[in-house]
């Protein structure tokens, strides 16, 4: 469903992702984990259309990709943010954040759409017409979620959805990933430093450091000691230490 | 048997705090009459979303918009009346003796200044010195929170460095005029579990080794029970319960178990977790 073939992403003269590859299979969940820079956010930037500066093959449902992307690409391909602050238009209500991809995509029934899509992010009715700033950071990225699911994409690349998010939200809100996926046959991209949420919700993922993949694994690996690159390994104690 | 020594006052007291928001129907009952005090300790306060933590934080600050309605017994910060003290005071406790990383960096960083000249522009508020010694503080400061590439990253606009290092630019800002008190509000949640571990060692240090007081403001309830010495648990505006950070795993509260128990978990993987059931209870005043 979604290749990603010998990926360079720069910045200018810098250079942040070098020669990344995998594949992820329709209906998977792939996660990416690794240390803070090391271009997680990149990779799903570039995959979103959203960085200019990139070579190498990317290709989603069998499509190639180009520097720029059809509107058939923006409903199908949705991305989740880390930072719900920035991603949500201060001065439009949930409503009218949640109105806008329907409109643009020409989807009808917006009124019973728009309330499910807050009750399947457990919303309370009343956030329906607050602004974003009048909510909590939690309830922030549920909008967000709610917006990204709205019409109905086919791949769903997340940020950190819920490193903004308290553990029972966030519990809910894994569910309700998993519901989802299952139900509309999600293909997703999960990018957390949190390596249980990877291993909660991912089958396969990759580490990265440097802006390099330095190991792709089942989950299952992070469990049973057949982790091989150092830097995995270390991501695997500490999460091990912080579980006491 | 000898007189107890006479209590030093703390550092932050909050008696009956409550905020409301005017909303069209009334008003949104933000914090609904918490207390608590902090002295030069690290107190960690938890719980969901919503529940008025980083209101309560930001009252303290008196950074909550006009149309906010605050009331409360006391709110003093090292015996300032926060709800009575001038505007002037409280800039110099706001970015002086308080220092804020929020939630969020990107937010509270100027996008068209470059983040050496923010960190700089920050020491040069609180310290005697020209632009290069603020820039060579900078510099340095970079350095202790421990970014890679500090001479980049000093000329870096904030939508040209990654959210982890976003978050650790806001901590240099804030340590740099040499606050007592830090409300870190979820500072770390948006790093990875190496950094995250390495930034709360270092505000450790530095809260310790400077005598700062610490408000750690996380929904991350195992990280708060490994950094801090106390814990306040949150629950729609209400405090559900206190108690010693190393005991939270202890927990009696229903509310506070449930929020243990729903936590995704390496090594005993489970294929779908807990939600919390709330109960309403839990939304009657408390004590
Ligand atoms: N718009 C940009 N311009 C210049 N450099 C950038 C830009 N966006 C990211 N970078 C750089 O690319 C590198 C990778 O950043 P990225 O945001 O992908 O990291 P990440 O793995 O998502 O980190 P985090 O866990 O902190 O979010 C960093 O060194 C960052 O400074
Ligand atoms: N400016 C505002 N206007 C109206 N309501 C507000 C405003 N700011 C916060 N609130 C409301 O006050 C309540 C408490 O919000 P607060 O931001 O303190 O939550 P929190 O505990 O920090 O949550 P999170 O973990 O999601 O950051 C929420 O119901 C929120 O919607
Ligand atoms: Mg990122
Ligand atoms: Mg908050």
């Amino acid at each position: 469903m979604i290749e990603v073939e010998r990926l360079n992403v720069h910045f200018g003269h810098n250079q942040v992702v070098h020669d990344v590859s995998f594949h992820v299979a329709p209906g998977e969940t792939f996660g990416l984990v690794g240390e803070s820079g090391s271009g997680k956010s990149t990779v799903l930037r570039t995959i979103a259309g959203l960085v200019p500066g990139w070579d190498g093959g990317l290709a989603v449902d069998g499509k190639a990709l180009g520097p720029k992307r059809d509107r058939a690409f923006f409903k199908s391909v949705q991305m989740v943010f880390q930072d719900p602050y920035g991603s949500l238009h201060p001065r439009q209500t949930v409503d009218r954040i949640l109105a806008e991809p329907l409109a643009v995509h020409g989807i009808a029934d917006a009124e019973s759409r728009i309330t499910r899509a807050l009750e399947e992010v457990a919303l309370p009715r009343v956030a329906r017409f607050r602004y974003p700033h009048q909510l909590s950071g939690g309830q922030r990225q549920r909008v967000a979620i709610a917006r990204a699911l709205i019409a109905d994409p086919s791949v769903l690349l997340l940020d950190e959805p819920t490193s903004a998010l308290d553990v029972s939200v966030q519990a809910e809100v894994l569910n309700l990933l998993a519901d989802l996926r299952q139900a509309r046959q999600l293909t997703c991209i999960l990018v957390s430093h949190n390596l249980a949420v990877i291993g909660h919700l991912c089958g396969r993922l990759a580490v990265m450091q440097g802006g390099r993949i330095v190991e792709i694994l089942r989950q299952e690996q992070l469990r049973d000691g057949t982790a091989q690159h150092a830097h995995t390994r270390e991501l695997i104690a500490l999460s091990h230490e912080l579980e006491g | 048997m000898t007189e107890a020594p006479p209590s030093e006052a703390p550092l932050v007291e909050i008696r009956k705090l409550r905020v409301d928001f005017p909303n069209p129907a009334g008003f949104t009952q933000a914090v609904r009459g918490i207390s608590f005090s902090l002295g030069r300790e690290k107190l960690g306060i938890v719980g969901e979303s919503g529940s008025g933590k980083s209101v309560t934080g930001r009252a303290l600050m008196r950074l909550l918009p006009g149309s906010a309605r605050v009331q409360a017994e006391a709110l003093r910060f090292d015996g300032i009346d926060v709800l009575a003290a001038s505007e002037r005071q409280m800039r110099a406790l706001r970015g002086g003796r308080i220092g804020l990383i929020m939630q969020d960096p990107k937010y509270s960083l100027n996008p068209v200044m470059t983040v050496g000249r923010q960190i700089a522009e920050a020491w040069l508020a609180h310290n005697k010195g020209g632009r290069k010694e603020a820039r060579e503080a900078a510099l340095s400061l970079l350095e202790q929170v421990r970014i890679r590439d500090p001479l980049r990253v000093l000329d870096s606009y904030p939508h040209e460095i990654s959210g982890g290092m976003g978050q650790r630019v806001m901590i240099a800002m804030m340590l740099a005029p040499n606050p007592d008190m830090l409300i870190a509000d979820e500072p770390t949640s948006a790093l990875d579990a190496s950094v995250q571990a390495e930034i709360l060692k270092l505000i450790e240090e530095l809260v310790s080794a400077r005598g700062m007081g610490l408000m750690l403001i996380s929904h991350d309830l195992p990280l708060v029970s490994r950094f801090c010495d106390r814990v306040v648990v949150m629950y729609a505006g209400q405090v559900m319960e206190e108690l010693p950070a190393r005991d939270l795993h202890r927990a009696r509260h229903a509310y506070t178990r449930g929020l243990l128990d729903c936590m995704p978990s390496l090594s005993a993987p489970r294929p779908r977790l807990p939600t919390l059931t709330r109960d309403p209870a839990w939304l009657e005043p408390q004590r």
